[in-house]
C-alpha cells in the first residue's frame, strides 16, 4: 500500500521536475502579487509593515489557488486518472500522495520565498519564524481543501473562476489564523493559539479532505 | 400508469412521479399560509409593536432581517441534509430538492445582508462593518453561489447532482469553522465592536411579530421550493411514460380553458 503512495509521489515529483517552468511561474506570480501592493497602497514603511502578514498570506493563497488546476488536469486528459481510479489501490492513498507532491512543488517554494519578500515589506525580523511556521502549517490545508474543489471542477468550462468561487470561502479561516499568527506574535500576545488552531485544521483537513477529494474524482470521471 | 404499491409508507414520495402531484397540491397551501402569516406578522411588527426605547423606529427592520438570516442558515442545513440523503440513498429527488432550495437560501442571504446594511447606517453609522455575523453571512452567500454555479456549470445531470452534493457537505462541515474563525478574528482584532446580541429584552409583541414572520418565511420557502422542484422533476424525467401522460393532461386542461 505504501509503495503505491511513494510511487505516485515520486511520479508526480518527477513530472513537476521535468516541467519546472510551471513551478517557477507560480513563484514569479507570488513575488509579483506581493510587489503590487506597495504600488497600490503607497511605499510608506509603517503602512507596509502593518499589512505585510496579510499581504504575504493573501498572495500565497492566490498562488496556491491559481496552480490548483494543475493538480488533476493533466492526468485527466491523458487518462491516468481513470486508470488510477480503476486500480484496486485505495483512492484516498494516491490522492494524498498527489496532494503532497503538489504541495511540495508549489506550497513549499512559496514558503521558502516568503521570508525574503517579508523583508521587502519591512516585516519585523521577530515575525519571520512565525510567518514561516504559519505558512508551513497553513498551505497544506489550502492544498487539501483546494484539491476537493479541483476534483469537482475537473474539465469544466470556466473551471478556474468556478474553482475560486468554490474554495475561497473555505480558505478564509486559514487566512485568518495564518496572518493572525504573525500579527499576534508582533503585538506580543504570542502566536501559540493561532498556530495550534492551524495545526488542528491541518489534522482535520488531512483526515477528511482526501476522502472528499476521492469521492469528487469518482463523480467527475464516471 | 399504475403507481407501484409499496403500502402507506411515506417513503413512496421519494419517487418523483409520486412526489410531483403531492408538491403541486401542497404548494398553494404553503403559499396561502405564507401570505396570511406575512400580513399578520407585518401588522404586528409595524402597527402593534411599540417603538423601541433606544433605537426608535429603525429597529422594525428586524421583522424581516432576523427571519431572513435564520432561514438562510436553516436552508443551508436542509440543503446539506438532502445532499447527504441523496449520496447515501441514491435518490434523485433529494438532489433536486437541494438544488431547488439553493436560490431561496441565497435570496434570504441577500435580504439579510441588505436589510442589515439599511439598519446599520442609522444605527452604527456605516452600511457595513466587519462584524463576525455580517462577515460569516457574506461567506454563506458565497457558499450558496458556489453551489449554484457548480451545479449549473455541469451539463451531465448525474455528475451535477453529486458534485453539488459533495460541495454542499464540504460547506456544511466548514460553516462552523468559518463562523468561529471569523468570530475570533474579529474579537482578536478590534475588541468588542458593535454587536447584534446586546438587544434589550424584547417586548412580547416584538417577539411575536418576529416569530410569525419566521414561520411565514418558512412557509414561503416550502411553497417556492415545491413549485421550483416540479419543473425540475419534469425535465429530469422527461423520457418516462408518466411525464408524457402528465404533460398530455396539462395540455388538455389548458386547451379546455382556452
Amino acid at each position: 500500500m505504501l509503495s503505491t503512495f511513494f510511487a505516485v509521489l515520486r511520479r508526480d515529483l518527477l513530472l513537476a521536475w521535468r516541467g519546472r517552468a510551471d513551478v517557477l511561474v507560480t513563484l514569479a506570480f507570488f513575488v509579483i502579487v506581493v510587489c503590487l501592493f506597495p504600488f497600490g497602497v503607497g511605499a510608506e514603511p509603517n503602512q507596509l509593515r502593518a499589512i505585510a502578514p496579510g499581504v504575504l498570506w493573501v498572495a500565497a493563497l492566490l498562488a496556491c489557488l491559481l496552480s490548483l488546476h494543475r493538480l488533476f488536469a493533466q492526468d485527466h486528459v491523458d487518462g491516468t486518472l481513470e486508470q488510477l481510479l480503476l486500480s484496486s489501490e485505495p483512492a484516498v492513498l494516491w490522492v494524498t500522495a498527489k496532494v503532497l507532491a503538489f504541495w511540495l512543488t508549489t506550497g513549499l517554494p512559496v514558503v521558502a520565498v516568503a521570508p525574503v519578500l517579508a523583508l521587502l515589506l519591512d516585516l519585523e525580523q521577530g515575525g519571520l519564524p512565525v510567518l514561516v511556521i504559519s505558512l508551513l502549517l497553513g498551505t497544506p490545508i489550502l492544498a487539501l481543501l483546494g484539491a476537493v474543489g479541483a476534483a469537482l471542477t475537473l474539465g469544466l468550462r470556466g473551471g478556474g473562476m468556478l474553482l475560486a468561487l468554490l474554495v475561497l470561502p473555505l480558505f478564509v479561516p486559514v487566512l485568518i489564523f495564518g496572518a493572525g499568527a504573525v500579527e499576534a506574535e508582533l503585538s506580543g500576545t504570542g502566536a501559540a493559539a493561532h498556530l495550534l488552531l492551524l495545526g488542528g485544521g491541518l489534522a482535520g483537513a488531512l483526515a477528511l479532505a482526501p476522502w472528499g477529494c476521492a469521492a469528487a474524482l469518482r463523480v467527475s470521471t464516471e | 400508469m399504475s403507481r407501484p404499491d409499496r403500502g402507506p409508507s411515506i417513503l413512496r414520495f421519494a419517487a418523483p412521479q409520486n412526489f410531483y402531484p403531492l408538491a403541486g397540491r401542497l404548494a398553494p397551501w404553503f403559499a396561502g399560509l405564507a401570505v396570511v402569516l406575512t400580513l399578520v406578522g407585518l401588522w404586528l411588527g409595524f402597527v402593534v409593536a411599540p417603538t423601541d426605547a433606544t433605537q426608535g423606529e429603525v429597529y422594525r427592520v428586524i421583522f424581516i432581517h432576523v427571519p431572513a438570516a435564520w432561514m438562510s442558515m436553516f436552508i443551508y442545513l436542509v440543503m446539506a441534509f438532502w445532499s447527504a440523503v441523496g449520496l447515501v440513498m441514491n435518490t434523485r429527488l433529494s438532489f433536486l430538492m437541494s438544488q431547488a432550495l439553493a436560490p431561496t437560501g441565497a435570496m434570504f442571504c441577500v435580504v439579510a445582508l441588505w436589510t442589515g446594511a439599511l439598519w446599520g447606517k442609522p444605527t452604527w453609522g456605516a452600511y457595513w462593518v466587519w462584524d463576525a455575523r455580517l462577515t460569516s453571512q457574506a461567506l454563506l452567500l458565497f457558499l450558496y453561489l458556489g453551489f449554484i454555479a457548480l451545479t449549473r456549470a455541469i451539463e451531465d445531470p448525474r455528475r451535477a447532482d453529486r458534485a453539488g452534493a459533495i460541495i454542499a457537505l464540504v460547506g456544511a462541515v466548514n460553516v462552523p469553522v468559518i463562523y468561529f474563525s471569523v468570530k475570533w478574528w474579529n474579537t482578536l482584532h478590534q475588541g468588542a465592536s458593535v454587536s447584534l446580541t446586546k438587544a434589550p429584552s424584547m417586548a412580547t409583541t416584538m417577539l411575536a411579530g418576529m416569530l410569525v414572520m419566521a414561520i411565514a418565511s418558512w412557509a414561503y420557502t416550502l411553497a417556492v421550493v415545491l413549485w421550483r422542484v416540479r419543473p425540475m422533476i419534469l425535465e429530469r424525467e422527461r423520457h418516462t411514460e408518466w411525464v408524457g401522460a402528465e404533460l398530455m393532461r396539462e395540455a388538455l386542461r389548458q386547451g379546455g380553458r382556452a
